[in-house]
């Protein structure tokens, strides 16, 4: 078994549109609470993972520090989660439940670089 | 932890309120603003660490917390509510005053005085029912949209009206002011209409009725809970609405179909409902006033003590309906007390009533009354004038739902004067059905 790792990326306007009333709110936290429990069931849930703050700083050389262009950003990550699945196909295949792909949003899939050398 | 139903739209009404405190009812938006913010936060980290254990005590938490920083950033360019404006300007003051918006009995108020200011006499009904499901209900524009059968674009102006006549009264209705009475009634009305939507319309879908239903019983009951506005047609006014809620489970068949109430099955109306409806209609008699309540949660409690049709007892509904027409005289009352009458008196006398309605013509778009012509025509054996009855009715029709109850009317009545050879019958219920239950 590899890890993965999720990257959620989302628009402003598809987090206003997927939080667009309680009613909205209520049913896109049940759809994300299966799709992790599912994953939890079936052994691909390495870690939860953390959510991210939409604000930050950016640092370059010579200390140039400047916020994130966050708030412009197209798709802003909003938080990761590590899974861990057979290899990067089947790690796609399980991210295809993931909620945020349905309000607008998408799972970037990056593997964990294996240290077996 | 599992998420309660209706977890965020129940906490949306309870924050909104508390934050309106706070604010003043002026920056609804920017309260409103929070409440959706603090949604955001929960979905990004209840996702992945969890619902907590206390899911309400939660937003709360966030919702205060953003407050404290709205109020501390913005406290020399906005002004917040008029009434708190002293403490809020004191760090000394600040976050007690806060967490004070935020304790059950202030929510409690304030949800009271949000209904209040919702039922803005300059609002037409509609936009006051509206505005109490989107700002006390959590309902969005889309969702009452369906329920209504409006656009989503119309009822969203039509809260954004509604919204901005808000604004402009400053501050939240002043429980205690003189026009106290006749707000009062308004919002009763505005709840009893807000029931009855739920409890007949036949557009949306049976869910989104039941919790319109669910919510005019909610908010009734938070009048209730306050000495202010328990008052005893309040009382009537929620024994009402428990009396027929009882009955919900009966109103549609297997099919989904309208069933009228002379065809319910009795023995799966909610007792538990009826009960409380009778209780509460005790308390609402402390009184010596019978308000137009009163009486229609005296029909329905004999309604729902009466084992079957042929037991009912029909004079005693006749009366009530006659004094229901002395105080407040409406067409629609007296075709239901002339179908009491065809059933305490027999079809002919019933149709003698329907058609000394004085103010007929202004049932000309409703169809149950040509439906109700019908049924009598039917039992009286009158199958042509039955059918043209029932045709009639289809035509007025307002939603699929009446449609097809209409339609198996009109076919009873033509499948009767031509009866189709054995095993073409078509599926109909027994001809003696009046009017939707």
């Amino acid at each position: 078994m590899s890890q993965f790792l999720y990257l959620y990326r989302m628009t402003a306007a598809a987090r206003q549109e997927a939080m667009g009333t309680p009613e909205r709110a209520q049913q896109s936290m049940q759809r994300w609470m299966k799709w992790m429990s599912d994953l939890e069931a079936k052994g691909h849930l390495k870690d939860r993972g953390q959510p991210l703050e939409r604000t930050g700083k950016v640092v370059r050389e010579q200390q140039a520090v400047t916020d994130g262009p966050y708030t412009e950003a197209k798709d802003l990550v909003g938080g990761y989660t590590i899974v861990e699945a057979r290899d990067i196909d089947q790690a796609v295949e399980l991210s295809y439940g993931c909620p945020i792909l349905a309000g607008g949003g998408s799972v970037e899939v990056r593997p964990v670089m294996k240290m077996d050398f | 932890m599992e998420l309660s139903e209706h977890l965020f739209r129940r906490e949306a009404g309870r924050l909104v309120a508390s934050l309106t405190r706070i604010f003043g009812v002026h920056n609804l938006l920017l309260a409103e603003d929070v409440v959706q913010d603090a949604f955001c936060r929960a979905l990004e980290v209840w996702k992945v660490r969890g619902v907590p254990d206390n899911p309400a005590a939660w937003l709360m938490a966030v919702a205060k917390h953003r407050a404290l920083d709205v109020v501390r950033r913005e406290r020399t360019a906005r002004t917040f509510a008029p009434e708190l404006a002293r403490v809020l300007e004191s760090e000394w003051s600040l976050a007690s005053a806060i967490d004070e918006a935020f304790t059950s009995s202030v929510i409690r108020d304030e949800q009271l005085r949000m209904m209040f200011s919702c039922c803005h006499p300059r609002l037409p009904e509609d936009a006051q029912i509206a505005l109490v499901l989107n700002t006390l209900c959590g309902f969005g524009a889309s969702e009452i949209s369906r329920a209504f059968l409006t656009s989503r674009a119309a009822m969203e102006k039509r809260i954004a009206r509604g919204k901005k006549v808000l604004a402009n009264a400053q501050r939240l209705f002043d429980l205690s002011d003189a026009e106290f009475g006749a707000r009062l009634s308004a919002v009763q009305r505005a709840l009893y209409l807000l029931f009855n939507e739920g409890y007949h319309s036949g557009s949306a879908e049976r869910t989104v009725r039941e919790e319109l239903c669910d919510e005019a019983i909610r908010l009734t009951m938070l009048l209730l809970d306050a000495p202010l506005t328990a008052q005893p047609d309040t009382y009537a006014l929620a024994a009402l609405m428990f009396l027929h809620a009882a009955r919900l489970p009966t109103r549609l068949d297997a099919d989904g179909d309208l069933n009228p109430l002379l065809e319910q099955d009795r023995s799966r109306w909610d007792v538990t409902l009826i009960e409380r409806g009778r209780t509460l209609l005790e308390q609402a008699s402390s009184g010596d006033e019978a308000t137009p309540y009163h009486l229609e949660a005296a029909i329905a409690a004999v309604h729902a003590g009466s084992p079957s049709i042929d037991s009912t007892n029909w004079n005693a509904i006749v009366q009530l309906y006659d004094r229901l027409l002395s105080l407040r005289p409406s067409p629609v009352v007296a075709l239901n007390r002339a179908v009491a009458i065809a059933q305490r008196d027999g079809p002919d006398t019933g149709l003698l009533a329907i058609r000394a309605i004085p103010d007929a013509d202004r049932l000309r778009d409703y169809p149950f009354y040509p439906a109700a012509i019908g049924e009598l025509e039917l039992r009286r054996g009158n199958l042509e004038s039955a059918a043209r009855a029932f045709s009639a009715a289809v035509g007025l029709a307002r939603n699929s739902l009446e449609r097809r109850f209409l339609e198996r009317r009109l076919h009873l009545a033509q499948a009767t004067a031509h009866p189709a050879p054995p095993g073409q019958a078509r599926r109909s219920a027994p001809a003696r059905g009046c009017g939707s239950g």
